[in-house]
């Protein structure tokens, strides 16, 4: 066998191509006569619209077109729900373009297309709205009482969903409790900030009927799906294409955003190309946010500090619209009890309406505050119980054989009982803890004290329940010319190198190179059916669909060469693009293979020769092509999860914060973390550590600044602290390798355990390092420097 | 975020270059662009015409003096960052340009211009204020000096007449023997800073400051010079109460109101402590140069 692929640490077949600038995004597919588009969107938070002139608009030179709600026919419906939900009441999606009311700022009111997006710009500020402002309420607690303004006229105190899941006996645990801990906590509101923006082009071809959508999703089937349906054409007349893509993070699943739906339009009605290229400020208004939960945290614990309950009620900011239902609630919600037993449980929730864009998963989706609230807890948790921060973890941790562990009536996700499928928690914290110095930790911080620096320990532990369904495809063909291997899937990638790993999965079973399987997802024409990139569930989920298959056509290859090479298929091994006799210097190349199971009329190569009608090999009693088979070495499988598998890991930092001028400094970070087997460990380490940095972001600087007139104070990356490389420490990253039982490959998901746990650990680490300045609580984030110059303030420094 | 439509002129004399701004009140003028462009973007910024005075001739360069160094209207940042002979003259130079953005922008922005913007939470607004500097401002009338302390008048607002050009800046060199310091605090490398200071300071041979020059960015409107301050420190050893007295006195200059993220208050801690930590370190790179 060649060396094995699976697991080693193989460079980015998509690299090169990126780093030299040949990358083709939205924005770079030539598209000639192409019309461009900007959008007119509410300066208010939430009013009426009195009247619309787009005369103007429409007069000036250069500009084809103006949309206001009532030209664009059937369009003008309420954008679908995703996911539906019984705990929604009545849900609320968002027009294409706004119809009577507006319900946020940077809401689309009217869509101008003219020869180039400067002058659409020009002709959008030439569009006279007239709108009545209406009263409105940003704050999630007082939106939810009796007298405050409505979002939504028919949803009574703003509340969007409610919803309640118990586990155990959760009454019981706390009459039986020798101690209580209770804590507020919350985490701000953020956004994904992608380096691209949102894009998508448009070009209907009249002469054949086919509408052909770039568009820089993660979910080109099921954008697809909905124009197909919402244009009336066949699925087989919409091809939707994800070209190169710059960064998602789940701001890219939903469909739709009203471009997503107006673009097709203006490119069928206007018959010319139409392109939108959303810019850095509308991605701050108009795209998907996530992060604002509020969380009240109450753990049922033994003196010994076993906890044996846990209450949670949490608010959830669901933005003015709520198109993919309860997700980040839900996923917060069955997350709340993180890798601890935690036997009896009550978690609550309620959603609320806010007159700001709508919420929707972000990486981490709902994790980040989950882990926020319940490690916290545990810090105060072991404050009060004079335990160290390590070792109340290790008490409560699930123990290895403690797998699968089940936790009765809490829905995840996927609809599935949640079930944490296996790991070694203890080993992850117990390697942390040696990481990080932990055991020599109170004698550094000391002399640190003594020489005037305040150092402090922050630690956290989270899981991650990845790889949901329902199923994804593979699609595998050997080349007939090249002898390369081509490999499809239903997916788009933002950046995370399927490329590669699918590639490495398929070389492993074929004996080729990762450089010669070719892997392209993210067209509907090369592959389509599918779901979405999203949920940490590529390698998982297309991973090992994509298995499947090459098994398959492994099994082809190797019948057939063993057909050509006239020896037992046993007698076959795969290697160095060929089929190899054991033992002997006898091969047929693939390509040679892939050529003689095509039978041919037309030798139009030499190689070709060998599988045309009077050549030997083609020799055959019954027809060329036998009852049942297929030409060629090519097959499609799927693989669907039977439910979500659960990784995990323990961050800690040591930190240093300067109480002079309020600053933090990460000194040192250190990440264990379980993804089950790895496909590729540099790619999982990019993973996770960008998933790091964006935590870092999240603990620290990232913050929306909404005012209370529902105006985004921040909406540039200048003012939205986005971190830069200089704020990012080296981090330690090791690695647990426990396979998950639920899958072919053994692995598990990664693409956001990164950020889950950073909030918690820093704000862990600060307070740890300002101990001597009084019990500060740190018990918000991002955690900037005026909110630790209040706390020391609060204590007289 | 594209700009609305605007003119370019591109002169190649200081002469033509005032005369296109004299004769359209919304023309203004193009340096390096690293504020402009993006405003106009944004559409804050809509000009009529673009005065590019890339072209113009006696606007590059820098010039060491006795007593001072000559910034031309057109010397980016970098330049002046890495020019051997200002650090020679006023390592305080160096060490206040590692905190202006990030290289790409100080290849591109210039010096003049970012004291035009005026941004009162900006580097070298405070350290022509601090070394009690000067510009020179060309216009239909002729030259003229304007002291640090009077161009700065507020925020993002200065002396300059809008058809006149700042053709230079005049930063003193540092005094023989005398120490520096500066630093801020900021949420992110490169940031403007929420509060910056900058300390020069002379020691005479009983190691009592002879001479004090303090300000701070950040704190208010403008730059400002904190000569309460500087007045406290000045004949004193510089030992702790003395640093407490000029915190003290300081207090009083950070108008600033609060805002979402830095209240007044965060702003006077920092203030002081940076106060502290730029006057002690001036103070010993001063011993060090006398000992040297």
């Amino acid at each position: 066998m060649s060396t094995r692929q699976f697991g080693a640490r193989v460079e980015r077949n998509v690299d090169p191509k990126l780093l030299r600038g040949e990358g083709a995004f939205v924005d770079d597919i030539p598209l000639p006569d192409a019309l461009h588009v900007a959008f007119l969107r509410s300066p208010h938070g939430r009013a009426q619209i009195v009247s619309i002139d787009t005369s103007a608009a429409k007069r000036h030179p250069g500009v084809a077109a103006v949309f206001t709600s009532d030209d664009i026919g059937a369009l003008d419906v309420e954008m679908p729900l995703l996911i539906p939900h019984p705990s929604m009441k009545n849900p609320k999606t968002q027009r294409p373009l706004a119809r009577g009311d507006v319900y946020y700022v940077g809401q689309t009111v009217a869509m101008v297309v003219a020869v180039d997006r400067y002058t659409a710009e020009d002709a959008a500020a030439l569009i006279e709205v007239e709108y009545a402002p209406l009263s409105l309420e940003m704050d999630l607690a007082k939106a939810l009482t009796d007298d405050a303004p409505l979002v939504h006229a028919d949803v009574p105190n703003n509340l969007a969903a409610h919803f309640i899941q118990t586990s155990g006996d959760p009454d019981d645990a706390f009459a039986r409790a020798e101690h209580v801990t209770k804590i507020t906590v919350q985490v701000d509101r953020s956004t994904a900030a992608p380096m691209e923006c949102r894009a998508v082009a448009a070009r209907w071809d009249a002469v054949s009927g086919e509408l052909t959508v770039w568009d820089g999703t993660q979910a080109p089937i099921s954008v697809r799906g909905g124009l197909a349906s919402v244009f009336e054409l066949d699925e087989d007349k919409v091809r939707v294409i994800a070209p190169d893509v710059g960064g998602g993070f789940g701001q890219k699943v939903l469909l739709f955003y009203p471009d997503e739906l107006l673009v097709p339009m203006a490119a069928m009605r206007l018959g010319r190309p139409v392109k939108y290229i959303e810019d850095r400020r509308e991605n701050f208004l108009g795209s998907s946010q996530e992060r604002t939960q509020i969380h009240t945290i109450e753990l049922a614990a033994l003196r010994t500090g076993e906890v044996i309950g846990l209450r949670d009620f949490f608010l959830h900011d669901t933005g003015a619209f709520i198109p993919y239902g309860i997700a980040v609630a839900q996923v917060a919600s069955t997350s709340i009890a993180g890798p601890y037993r935690i036997p009896n449980i009550f978690v609550e929730f309620k959603a609320v309406y806010t007159p700001t864009v709508q919420v929707t998963p972000y990486r981490g989706c709902g994790r980040p505050q989950a882990c926020f609230a319940i490690e916290r807890a545990m810090d105060q948790l072991a404050e009060e119980l004079g335990l160290d921060r390590f070792e109340i973890r290790r008490r409560n941790l699930i123990a290895e054989n403690q797998f699968p562990y089940e936790r009765d009536g809490l829905l995840f996700a996927d609809g599935l009982k949640v079930t944490l499928d296996s790991g070694q928690y203890g080993k992850a914290l117990a390697m942390a803890a040696a990481e990080l110095g932990a055991e020599n930790f109170a004698a550094e911080q000391a002399k640190a004290r003594a020489e005037g620096r305040y150092l402090g320990l922050g630690l956290a532990c989270y899981v991650e329940g990845t790889g949901l369904g329902p199923y994804e495809g593979g699609h595998v063909k050997i080349h007939p010319i090249t002898g390369k291997v081509y490999v499809n899937t239903g997916l788009s990638t933002q950046g995370q190198g399927h490329d590669t790993v699918f590639a490495q999965i398929v070389a492993d079973q074929l004996g080729v190179s990762p450089q010669d399987v070719i892997v392209v997802e993210g067209d509907t024409k090369a592959f389509d059916w599918g779901v979405a990139t999203f949920a940490s569930r590529a390698a998982v989920v297309s991973g090992n669909a994509i298995h499947k298959t090459a098994l398959t056509v492994r099994k082809k290859v190797i019948e057939a060469a063993a057909n050509m090479l006239d020896v037992d298929p046993d007698q076959i091994e795969l290697r160095d693009s060929a089929a190899w006799v054991k033992g002997s210097n006898r091969f047929a190349p693939l390509a040679a293979i892939a050529t003689a199971s095509n039978p041919l009329r037309y030798a139009f190569n030499k190689a070709a020769q060998a599988a045309t009608q009077f050549a030997p090999a083609s020799k055959h009693d019954g027809p060329p092509l036998a009852d049942g088979q297929a030409p060629g070495l090519e097959a499609t499988d799927y693989y669907s999860p039977s439910r979500s598998t659960w990784a995990y890991g323990v961050h800690g930092a040591i930190i240093e914060v300067d109480p002079g001028l309020c600053t933090v400094k990460i000194r040192k970070y250190v990440c264990i973390h379980d993804c089950g087997n790895m496909i590729n460990p540099m790619i999982v380490e990019g993973q996770v550590l960008g998933g790091i940095a964006q935590g870092i972001g999240g603990a620290l600087y990232e913050h929306l600044d909404y005012q209370a007139d529902g105006n985004l104070a921040n909406a540039s990356l200048m003012d939205f602290l986005v971190p830069y490389a200089t704020e990012i420490p080296n981090v330690s990253i090791l690695h647990l390798e426990t396979p998950t039982p639920l899958n072919p490959l053994g692995v598990k998901g990664v693409g956001e355990a990164g950020c889950i746990a950073v909030g918690a650990v820093v704000a862990s680490g600060v307070e740890d390092a300002l101990r001597p300045f009084g019990a500060l609580k740190f018990h918000q984030v991002p955690l900037s420097p005026n909110m630790i110059s209040h706390a020391l303030e609060q204590v007289g420094y | 975020m594209k700009p609305s439509i605007f003119g370019y002129q591109a002169p190649t004399s200081i002469d033509e270059a005032i005369s296109i701004l004299a004769g359209d009140p919304d023309a203004v003028v193009l340096a390096g662009g690293q504020t402009l462009l993006p405003a106009m973007n944004f559409r804050a910024a809509n000009p009529s015409t673009l005065v590019d005075i890339q072209h113009v001739a006696d606007l590059r360069g820098i010039e060491v003096g006795a007593d001072v160094i000559v910034v031309k209207a057109m010397t980016r940042h970098r330049e002046f960052e890495l020019d051997a002979e200002v650090a020679r003259v006023n390592p305080l130079v160096a060490e206040v340009m590692q905190h202006v953005a990030h290289v790409p922008i100080r290849n591109r922005g210039t010096v003049v211009g970012s004291l035009c913007h005026a941004d009162p939470s900006a580097e070298m607004p405070l350290l022509l204020v601090l070394l009690g500097g000067s510009v020179i401002a060309q216009g239909p009338s002729g030259q003229r000096e304007i002291a640090a302390e009077d161009f700065f008048q507020s925020f993002l607002t200065t002396a300059r007449e809008r058809d006149e050009i700042i053709t230079e800046a005049r930063f003193p060199v540092l005094s023989k023997g005398a120490g520096w310091a500066f630093d801020e605090v900021t949420r992110r490398h490169g940031d403007y800073a929420i509060v910056g200071v900058g300390c020069v300071l002379s020691l005479d041979d009983g190691g009592r400051a002879s001479r004090v020059q303090l300000a701070a960015c950040g704190i208010a409107d403008t730059p400002v010079r904190l000569n309460e301050a500087e007045n406290t420190l000045t004949g004193t050893v510089l030992g702790a109460s003395d640093l407490d007295a000029a915190v003290a006195a300081s207090a009083a200059a950070v108008t600033q109101p609060d805002e979402t993220h830095v209240s007044q208050t965060y702003r006077r801690r920092a203030l002081g402590t940076l106060i502290r930590r730029m006057v002690t370190t001036a103070a010993q790179r001063a011993t060090q140069m006398e000992t040297a």
